[in-house]
């Protein structure tokens, strides 16, 4: 036996370490680039949270004030850096709070990984104290999830969960790792990354038949229309995707997940899609003889009535999902990959055009836009202050440069519509999902995820009062976020519904708020409030040139609708001026 | 609506390749479940490759929707590949065992002859009662219900089906392809894309 050890190829003898579940976990963490942390702790993670005691000039933990700030914390971080957001939360509360954060990072493509603690092992389905079966509650709601109940699997499995997240459509992995294998102790081989998974193929090959029949297509066309979404970010395939817009000369319009991708004074970007989006596109839509989706799915907010959309266009659809090939609207051609890959295959056999006639058609219809919704919105001559208003105004100040982070409401419309993006990941919206509560949390993970940017988090009185507690995180964190309340005393967009839809019933929308700027002064942050026209250039300065974070309610009209609208159940071409 | 409009509502056999990983089958079942279909019949076994799991799925739908369930599927991680069938593109059999009082058959029915008539044969037979057993079809396996009602059906179970599909040469090939770091494109492809090319003849 003993020469046969001597034997042994030294190159086989692997160096091993003992260390804890917990270490090899935050091991894993910075071997993966990660810097930043959100996280709230409690007795099923404490073993994950005294290993990090010791991680901190490595790894930055920011205390949040409720998990669900935690995790749209991430994924502000995730969206505003394109790295993996990381989430930490405790067994059974903590991991039931998570829940909102990851359907809307599943929903939205956002890639995260959450760790959660779960009781030991050995008390796994004995209802113990703060024990929740989070992988089965989470499962619609990730790309994929794991309990981890022994340390030796934890390396393997982190890095399964970093390059699941990140990787193909990007999404949501949770990791549940119950307390005796955070500290059990193991011999540890160090983190290996993961680059294969058998039964997962997140990159499709690119079929060379599919792009020839798509370039034909476009060729072909007399009234092209390109329709664009987040794909195109989450591909990073910006500049690419550009150089396709330019050469082929055809009119873009975005989905506000997609926004931002080309800059909004492009001379080709015609504005925003669906049901709050701009007239041209909407009614274009139904005109266009090829419609070329890229990395965007036909929401139901983006189409409207399905069997009214596009059917007269012939459809080319790219998309890493080929899932989303037919899943709601029909193609023509499908260009199943990853659009950084696809656009420029895509691009080189495209004809340089210049669609002048068909482009200024959309101009047509935005000077109707401009005139009958527009220039009200934006250039009220007297009258309270709208929404459109306080976004135009920022835009001025900010030059398109800021990162603009909403909640869900008409102020997102509102901003989605009006605010200026120069740069891309600089719209950050809860869009699939719709959480109200999204903005605060997400604007403070956006701002450590792009620190020398400007975040401006527009959020309206509902959902400011869904997520205001994540004010202590601002405060205990210096973070320097800019939030601007549009106050308007009404749960906004389902007022407008009940006023269009319901006969002015407007059941429970009438919603009270405290003394924002009290509240914000409680958490040592200053701010003002203010209602007149006058005061709104001066007030939007004050805050952005505030050292530090910095609260603005802007008391706005209360019964102001948005405009265009397609309203549920009609075709795009139907969509209504006022 | 006419009836011709109805879109047309079959029994699909879908067949899933996957690897073995506690949570997967919830993982699946709820593609189906949040869409409020109903599973038919479900079978998770061993397939021809070791590790490797087999899923067959029973629904009924039109090929439309069980097109997309499949690539729902199929886009989860631990899924290596999915495809469905008609019943006329598959083999199946689905097992029945019936318990009937030993008495009443001995007495009033010719054993033999049921079992003839019926493909079937006597598992166990007690004093106090007897188990048969059958194979085949649906209407196979039901008809024998109707058969040894009149004598006293005590107990009646119906396994899932399991479907070998007829066309197709097995995965042993293919999970080569798929342990590679970078597979053809035969592996990686989408299978439901590659009968589109009537698409494009429009």
């Amino acid at each position: 036996m003993e020469t046969l050890q001597q034997e042994l190829p030294a190159a086989e003898k692997k160096e091993t370490r003992k260390v804890s579940g917990s270490v090899a976990l935050l091991d894993a963490l910075i071997a993966e680039g990660v810097d930043t942390i959100f996280g709230y702790p409690g007795g099923a993670i404490m073993p994950i949270y005294d290993a990090l005691y010791d991680y901190s000039e490595q790894l930055t933990h920011i205390l949040v004030r409720h998990e669900q700030g935690g995790i749209h914390a991430g994924q502000g971080y995730a969206r505003s850096s394109g790295k993996v957001g990381v989430v930490f939360a405790t067994s059974g509360p903590g991991a039931t709070n998570l829940v909102t954060g990851l359907a809307d990072a599943q929903i939205d493509s956002t890639p995260l990984v959450c760790i959660t603690g779960q009781v030991f092992a050995h008390l796994l389905g004995t209802d113990a104290f703060q024990e929740t079966d989070v992988i089965n509650i989470t499962t619609p709601v990730t790309k994929w999830n794991y309990q981890v109940t022994d340390a030796t699997e934890i390396p393997e499995v982190l890095a399964k969960a970093f390059y699941i997240a990140k990787s193909g459509r990007p999404g949501p992995v949770l990791i549940d790792i119950t307390k005796n294998a955070q500290l059990q102790q193991f011999d540890y081989e160090g983190y290996i990354p993961c680059s294969h998974i058998r039964s997962y193929r997140p990159k499709p090959i690119v079929r060379k038949e599919y792009i020839e029949q798509a370039a034909a297509l476009i060729n072909n066309a007399k009234k092209p229309f390109i329709i664009w979404g987040q794909g195109v970010l989450l591909g990073r395939a910006e500049s690419e995707f550009k150089a396709l817009v330019e050469k082929s000369g055809i009119p873009a319009a975005w989905t506000i997940m997609g926004a931002g991708a080309i800059p909004t004074d492009h001379p080709q970007n015609v504005g925003m899609l669906g049901m709050h989006g701009n007239y041209g596109p909407n009614v274009m839509t139904n005109e266009c003889d090829v419609l070329i989706a890229i990395g965007m799915r036909f929401d139901d907010r983006v189409t409207g009535r399905l069997d009214k959309y596009a059917k007269q266009a012939q459809v080319v659809h790219l998309d890493i999902d080929p899932a989303e090939i037919d899943k709601n609207v029909k193609t023509t051609v499908p260009v199943w990959g990853d659009c950084k890959e696809t656009l420029p295959l895509l691009t080189r056999l495209l004809e340089p055009k210049q669609h002048t006639g068909w482009l200024a058609r959309f101009r047509e219809f935005d000077e109707q836009e401009q005139e009958i919704v527009i220039n009200q919105e934006l250039h009220p001559q007297s009258g309270e202050l709208t929404m459109g208003e306080v976004i135009y105004q920022l835009n001025e100040l900010t030059k398109g440069e800021a990162i603009i982070v909403t909640d869900v409401g008409q102020h997102q419309m509102v901003a989605c519509r009006y605010a200026k993006f120069n740069n891309t990941r600089s719209n950050i919206t809860s869009g699939g999902l719709g959480t109200m509560g999204f903005a605060l949390p997400a604007a403070i993970g956006a701002k450590f995820g792009a620190r020398d940017k400007t975040v401006v988090a527009i959020i309206g009185d509902g959902g400011f009062q869904m997520t205001l507690q994540e004010l202590g995180t601002i405060m205990q964190s210096g973070i320097d976020v800019k939030i601007m309340i549009l106050n308007n005393r009404f749960l906004g967009m389902v007022r407008q519904w009940q006023q269009l839809f319901h006969e002015k019933r407007y059941s429970f929308v009438n919603i009270t708020s405290p003394d924002f700027v009290q509240v914000a002064k409680g958490y040592y942050i200053d701010g003002k409030s203010i209602s007149d026209r006058a005061d709104l250039a001066g007030a939007l300065q004050e805050m952005l040139s505030h050292k530090g974070s910095f609260l603005l309610e802007v008391m706005v009209a209360k019964e102001n609708n948005v405009f265009p609208m397609v309203p549920q159940g009609c075709s795009v071409s139907e969509i209504r001026l006022k | 609506m006419t009836a011709q409009d109805q879109p047309f509502k079959q029994e699909f056999n879908i067949t899933v390749y996957t690897e073995n990983q506690i949570g997967l089958l919830n993982r699946i079942a709820i593609i189906f479940t949040r869409r409020k279909i109903n599973i038919d019949s479900l079978n998770t076994s061993p397939s021809e490759i070791e590790s490797i799991h087999r899923f067959n799925i029973v629904i009924t739908e039109t090929e439309d929707v069980v097109r997309k369930l499949s690539r729902q599927i199929e886009k989860q991680v631990e899924v290596l590949k999915v495809y469905y069938n008609t019943n006329d593109e598959v083999i199946w059999q689905e097992l029945a065992l019936y318990k009937v009082p030993t008495d009443v058959i001995a007495e009033k029915a010719s054993v033999e002859r049921l079992l003839r008539e019926n493909g079937a044969r006597a598992v166990v037979i007690r004093k106090d009662y007897t188990v048969f057993e059958t194979t085949g079809h649906r209407e196979e396996t039901d008809a024998l219900i109707k058969v040894l009602q009149p004598y006293g059906l005590i107990e009646f179970v119906r396994s899932a089906r399991v479907a070998i599909i007829k066309h197709s040469d097995g995965f042993n090939r293919k999970i080569r392809e798929f342990e590679r770091i970078d597979p053809g494109q035969e592996v990686i492809e989408n299978e439901f894309l590659n009968s589109r090319e009537k698409v494009f003849t429009m």
